[in-house]
């Protein structure tokens, strides 16, 4: 049967064909919905992890155990669980292992573009990638025999327009992968990483690479697709599309295998071809990997390493560089449309988050921000969000500033998926160190930029099991909080007391500012448009100041609340000096919405 | 090079530009081309401006289409078909949801949405086949603004060759099967505004 799946979905059906029986990950854009999708499929085991290192962990118990096992992040989740990756490469493993990483050419949802295949290069470990959906799904098979074969982890690369482009994907019947070994191995020097057998494991790993580099020549998804010998393109992942696409009639050697490359097709492709070239996206990988080998060709000095490929941006710098006649350019015509108002991506009508940053504006706080829908409170009107690195980076910067005596009081702001993932060993820090950031947990009870994940406050697992509620105020005490309160995160008045107070004291205190996210689905049945009363209201503008996508500004300058996209959270309420937004009480007649 | 048809759906998170592209994939599988999608997720979807590929070929290979070079541009919001009118090629169809949603830069006053002068201009520059559908009035009226999509795709389904009952079954299998009806005499109604 054929079928439309996005890569994500084709990577799901893979290892649920391919026998994978354990699968850990933390979600994380583009990668969430593989794990969603896998989680239900039947007789296999999925779970959120709290963060990716853990998730790595737990894959590599798993094999260990002798189990198909499978990892998925996205590129910086790798950062975060690097060092899991490295040791299983040290390791080794019993069953097959797949660690899945998606890279955000273009940054669609993420703080950096990183090339992730550097990481298989930097830890020894073989590097897989696909060029569409059906690929997708057929290298996770591929990828786990080369695990069981040649006893190492291996990394399937892909980049957003492979997670989120939908192609076709002839689907196959569940091969149930090897049973767990009867008993847990007991290898002393293989899976103890003490530096006595470390050092013995070092050249094993080396020659793992070399036998790899044997067995890439022959690897069926590395092939030579002969075309016109004139020009001859070496190419992987979502820019072989590119190169097919741009140059119908060119010679291709399109790389299913990047880490480690074959060395003799490589010279044989190039010997073959007049003009040969490297078409990847992101980072000259290939292309040093080929340079390397001691043939020079170009790549990066043709097409930019920076952003995503489209067919347009590559045709035009195949163009330029005399790839291409002139006559190949297509004719275009831009409009000139001016300057438009932009819409990005906004805090949601009712966001639980919006109310704690009008106060935070207010109080002029310096805020360490963090990874999740509350990052938007720095995008105007609310700006108020100064510093935001990565997953967790909040809590310790907020306390690298105290401790070099800068003169305001430091806020930390995490959400409680992000604080689970890596905030709570860097509160820790600061309450070990005698540190005294305000640290504040926006719980909005879902991990909600990804997708709405359940996490561990939910009480619920991915596979829709009912599970241990953890409870913030008892955790952030027994992580060395001595002040510890939660506040409703619709009630500004509480908001800004408990703030003023946290920054009287001389001593570090949590807040755990509480609201449902808006779009939960409980959420929703609570929603009651609120009204402005025109007779009061006199234009002031301070609503507007919430940024709230259901204030408009109507052309008397007076607002106008949106029925339909309303939730009646009352910040905006509560913001009006002249007491014309009408709290839910005060609306006498019931909606018609 | 073999033809190939090439889709760009554009709106606000939220609209269900998702959906629609879903089906117009879905649509050029069943019609016996291959079809290829793509789109972006994560923050995108919250409010902000999405945008999704879709193309329809005997043989396809990249999922993206090039800026300036795809033949329908479906929008269900105006100002976001102003911001992407330069992905229509040169004499391409334009179909917009004659709907304005101001983006909080302008319903708080800080920014002006653009008129319907300066919109049919750029438009009109690039083609003239653009077609204005009162979509969410039409979804309204079959019963829900949510269906504004689907109305959109009947407009859209007017002026391809494909045969209707493959658009049926393709928005059949993609909405709940409570709002199937619905989503069908959205889809009918949709066929009568393009001619």
């Amino acid at each position: 049967m054929r079928k439309l799946l996005s890569g994500n979905e084709a990577i799901a059906r893979g290892a649920w064909e391919y026998g994978v029986a354990v699968a850990s990950a933390y979600p994380g854009t583009p990668s969430t919905e593989i794990l969603e999708e896998f989680a239900r499929y039947p007789n296999v085991y999925a779970e959120w992890a709290t963060n990716e290192k853990v998730a790595l962990d737990v894959a590599i118990g798993a094999a260990y155990a002798g189990r198909r096992a499978m990892s998925t992040m996205k590129h910086v989740g790798l950062n975060v669980a690097a060092d899991a990756f490295f040791y299983a490469s040290m390791t080794g493993i019993e069953g097959g292992l797949l660690v899945v990483s998606a890279d955000d050419p273009a940054m669609h949802s993420s703080q950096n573009e990183q090339d992730n295949r550097n990481f298989g290069k930097f830890a020894r470990v073989p590097v897989v990638e696909p060029v569409d959906s059906q690929e997708a799904k057929d290298l996770v098979g591929a990828a786990l025999d080369i695990s069981e074969q040649f006893d190492t982890p291996v990394m399937l690369r892909i980049t957003t327009r492979i997670a989120h482009s939908s192609t076709p994907v002839e689907l196959g019947e569940r091969r149930e992968g090897p049973p767990p070994l009867p008993t847990y191995p007991r290898k002393f020097e293989k899976y103890v990483m003490l530096p006595v057998n470390a050092r013995k494991r070092h050249p094993v790993i080396e020659e793992r690479i070399r036998k790899l580099t044997v067995f890439a020549e022959t690897f069926p998804f590395n092939r030579v697709e002969w075309g016109d010998r004139s020009l001859g393109i070496i190419t992987c992942g979502v820019a072989y599309q590119y190169a097919k696409e741009v140059f119908p009639t060119a010679s291709i050697l399109k790389l299913g295998m990047t880490y480690p490359i074959p060395p003799q097709m490589v010279r044989e492709f190039v010997g073959q071809v007049e003009r040969a070239i490297v078409l990847e996206e992101l980072d000259p990988f290939v292309e040093n990997e080929v340079k390397l080998l001691g043939i020079w060709l170009e790549g990066k000095s043709i097409f930019s390493g920076i952003g995503e490929m489209d067919p347009r941006t590559v045709r035009e710098q195949a163009i330029a560089a005399g790839l291409l006649p002139e006559s190949a350019r297509k004719t275009y015509i831009v409009p000139d449309v001016g300057s438009l108002p932009g819409r990005p991506p906004v805090l949601c009508p009712g966001c639980p988050h919006r109310g704690f940053y009008v106060i935070t504006r207010k109080l002029k706080l310096p805020i360490n921000g963090d990874i999740g829908c509350y990052t938007l409170g720095a995008l105007p009107p609310l700006n108020s969000t100064d510093t935001c690195g990565c997953m967790g980076a909040s809590i310790g910067v907020a306390h690298g500033a105290d401790k070099a005596g800068s003169p305001e009081r430091n806020v930390a702001v995490l959400g409680d998926s992000t604080f689970f993932h890596t905030g709570m060993p860097a509160l820790l820090n600061v309450a070990y160190n005698n540190g005294k950031t305000i640290t504040v947990v926006l719980d909005n009870r879902v991990t909600a930029m990804t997708g709405h994940q359940d996490n561990p406050g939910t009480g619920r697992t991915l596979q829709g099991q009912e599970s241990k509620q953890i409870e913030f105020e008892p955790l952030l005490r027994a992580l060395g909080m001595d002040h510890v309160e939660t506040v409703n995160a619709f009630d500004l008045k509480e908001v800004e007391r408990a703030l003023r107070e946290a920054v009287k004291r001389d001593t570090a205190s949590a807040l755990v500012v509480r609201g449902e996210c808006a779009l939960l689905p409980e959420a929703r049945k609570r929603y009651v448009p609120l009204r402005v009363d025109q007779e009061r209201c006199n234009g002031c503008g301070l609503c507007f100041r919430v940024g709230c996508p259901a204030i408009v500004k109507q052309a008397d300058g007076k607002a106008f609340i949106d029925p339909l996209l309303c939730t009646g959270c009352e910040v905006c309420a509560q913001v009006c000096g002249r007491k014309a937004i009408l709290f839910r009480a005060q609306l006498h007649e019931p909606s018609d919405v | 090079m073999m033809k190939t048809i090439d889709f760009i759906v554009v709106g606000v998170g939220g609209q269900g530009t998702l959906l629609a592209s879903d089906v117009i994939a879905q649509v050029g599988l069943g019609a016996g081309l291959e079809a290829k999608k793509s789109e972006v997720h994560g923050m995108a979807q919250r409010g902000g401006s999405v945008i999704s590929h879709v193309r329809w070929g005997e043989k396809v290979y990249s999922p993206l289409i090039g800026k300036g070079e795809a033949d329908f541009l479906l929008a269900f919001e105006k100002l976001e078909a102003l911001r992407h009118v330069d992905w229509l090629k040169p004499g391409g169809v334009a179909l917009v949801n004659d709907q304005a949603i101001p983006p909080v830069a302008v319903s708080s006053g800080g920014a002006e949405y653009p008129s319907d002068e300066r919109f049919l201009a750029a438009f009109r520059a690039v083609t003239d086949r653009v077609y204005l559908i009162p979509s969410l009035k039409v979804a309204q009226e079959v019963g829900s603004a949510r269906v504004n999509n689907v109305v959109m795709l009947g407009a859209l389904s007017a002026l391809l060759d494909v045969d209707e009952a493959v658009w049926r079954a393709a928005i059949e299998e993609r909405v709940p099967p409570k709002f199937v009806e619905m989503n069908l005499r959205a889809f009918e109604r949709g066929r009568t505004l393009v001619k």
